[in-house]
């Protein structure tokens, strides 16, 4: 039997393998739905076959796959899948950037980073897997980094 | 090595032969320092000394620093009256000084602040402490300190005491003192321990820090004993309180079972960890350490503004 539980678009882009019950902060990320008009599915806690992940379809949308790299702060092991006439025609495993902007907030309530200035967060990937960032202001590792998506 | 320009921001931005030459260019500092010998090095500089939380010690011994060399200091010591009560962002403020002056050194209560004035600011900027974050200088005038007493970091008996989850001054010393080889040990109350991650930053250098709570049994072997301050604030009631202070207090009794040579630190201010009577003693290292921090701040002024070489 196929395993098929999503029910198919014909065309699109589907984000597989979501560390499971993250997909709503992947939209997040994505500024889904303020960023489009296309029909989105979401599943949660699906059975894969490497375990339980969340899955979002998004119809009608080619996403561009490298943009999408900043969601491996929330989903590293996401793929990205663009579909056409039901079949996928390209597949883009998420790679974090060395440093990432502006994402996640630091989760230390006094760091520079989150009073009233002028910049961005920003962290230094240190490792990733398993998935370690530092702030560039503070030094400091958030414990949680999904808990921190701006 | 050329240090034009650059900020003096974390003591990991900087690598062991980078230390090296800055200490080594402490060493030439002294007499200067120490008012034997005088100079103009830095004549027509200015240095910006924007202290956004109170200091003595840091702050007296730069403004003596960069005179000492023949420059100028402007400035504030407390933040109250200046526009930043009034609600204007750090980087507004960074961005003036660095149209006044050649240099800007920073003491602000929270953690990251110097590295975000280095970004608003062309002229290099000098952190002097950011909350509970870095202190590069006072951990270099400490490395200083130990190099000169005893010639070299690596291989000494270094004990760290006292309140080392909270203390600012401790995670970065045990980082540059693993850095050189140093060995050591971390003797705190329970619930002040040494935190896992610096720890661990230690053992990516190679060295095996020893965490106790027994000073006794620590002191013995030690060469170097560095006391920091263990607040109040941190126990839920006086009674804990005084019990831990007073089991970590230094005294005569306690330095009769340490070597003849160890050498007793502290980053100061003082309150009750060191008794007084230890100020007369030959470990009494301190005060010196203090005086320490003037030819190292000398030397970093001048390194940065580019003066020539005295
Ligand atoms: N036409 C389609 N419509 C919706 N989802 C699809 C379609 N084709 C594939 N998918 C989904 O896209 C993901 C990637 O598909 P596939 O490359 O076949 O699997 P995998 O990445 O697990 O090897 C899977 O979750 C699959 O269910
Ligand atoms: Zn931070």
């Amino acid at each position: 039997m196929k395993e098929l539980k999503v029910t198919p678009i014909k065309d699109g882009t589907v984000i597989d393998h979501i560390t499971p019950g993250h997909a709503l902060k992947v939209l997040h990320v994505l500024k889904i739905p303020e960023s489009t008009s296309s029909v989105v599915s979401i599943l949660m806690n699906v059975n894969g076959k490497k375990g339980k992940k969340d899955i979002v379809k998004i119809e009608n949308r080619e996403l561009d796959p490298k943009e999408l790299d900043k969601i491996a702060l929330i989903a590293p092991k996401a793929t990205i899948n663009i579909i056409r006439d039901y079949e996928v025609v390209k597949k883009h495993i998420v790679e974090l950037p060395n440093e990432v902007v502006g994402l996640t907030k630091c989760s230390n309530p006094t760091c520079i980073s989150n009073a009233r200035e002028p910049v961005e967060s920003r962290f230094h990937v240190i490792s990733k897997d398993p998935l370690r960032i530092k702030c560039y202001y503070c030094e400091r590792e958030p414990e949680d980094i999904a808990e921190g998506i701006i | 090595m050329n240090f034009k320009n650059r900020d003096i921001i974390s003591i990991k931005d900087f690598s062991k032969e980078e230390i090296d030459y800055i200490l080594d260019y402490a060493k030439r500092m002294i007499p200067y320092a120490n008012a034997e010998k005088h100079t103009t090095l830095l004549n027509q500089h200015i240095l910006a000394a924007l202290f956004f939380e109170p200091s003595t010690r840091t702050r007296l011994s730069f403004e003596s620093a960069m005179h000492r060399l023949g420059g100028n200091v402007i400035g504030f010591a407390d933040p109250s009256g200046t526009s930043q009560k009034k609600g204007e962002s750090l980087a507004d403020t960074i961005r003036m000084a660095d149209s006044y002056s050649d240099a800007i050194v920073i003491r602000h209560p929270q953690e990251g602040a110097a590295r975000l004035a280095a970004e608003f600011s062309e002229v290099p900027v000098l952190n002097a402490g950011d909350g509970a974050g870095q202190h590069p200088t006072q951990c270099l005038l400490d490395l200083f300190t130990i190099l000169t007493e005893k010639k070299k970091i690596k291989g000494n008996k270094v004990v760290l005491l006292g309140d080392l989850k909270y203390g600012r001054t401790v995670h970065s010393l045990a980082y540059a003192l693993s850095l050189f080889k140093a060995d050591l040990t971390f003797v705190s109350p329970e619930t002040l321990k040494m935190p896992k991650e610096v720890i661990n930053e230690c053992k990516e250098f190679g060295v095996e820090p020893v965490s106790t709570s027994n000073l006794e049994k620590a002191i013995k072997e030690a060469d170097v004993l560095y006391v920091t301050r263990i607040q109040k604030e941190r126990f839920p009631d006086a009674e804990e309180y005084n019990r831990v202070v007073g089991s970590y207090k230094v005294d005569n009794t306690l330095l009769q079972q340490a070597k003849q040579d160890l050498i007793v630190m502290h980053p100061l201010p003082r309150v009750v960890e060191i008794d007084p009577e230890v100020d007369k003693t030959k470990h009494a290292l301190y005060f010196k350490q203090a005086f320490n921090g003037l030819p190292v701040r000398m030397a970093l002024l001048s390194l940065i503004l580019g003066g020539k070489k005295l």
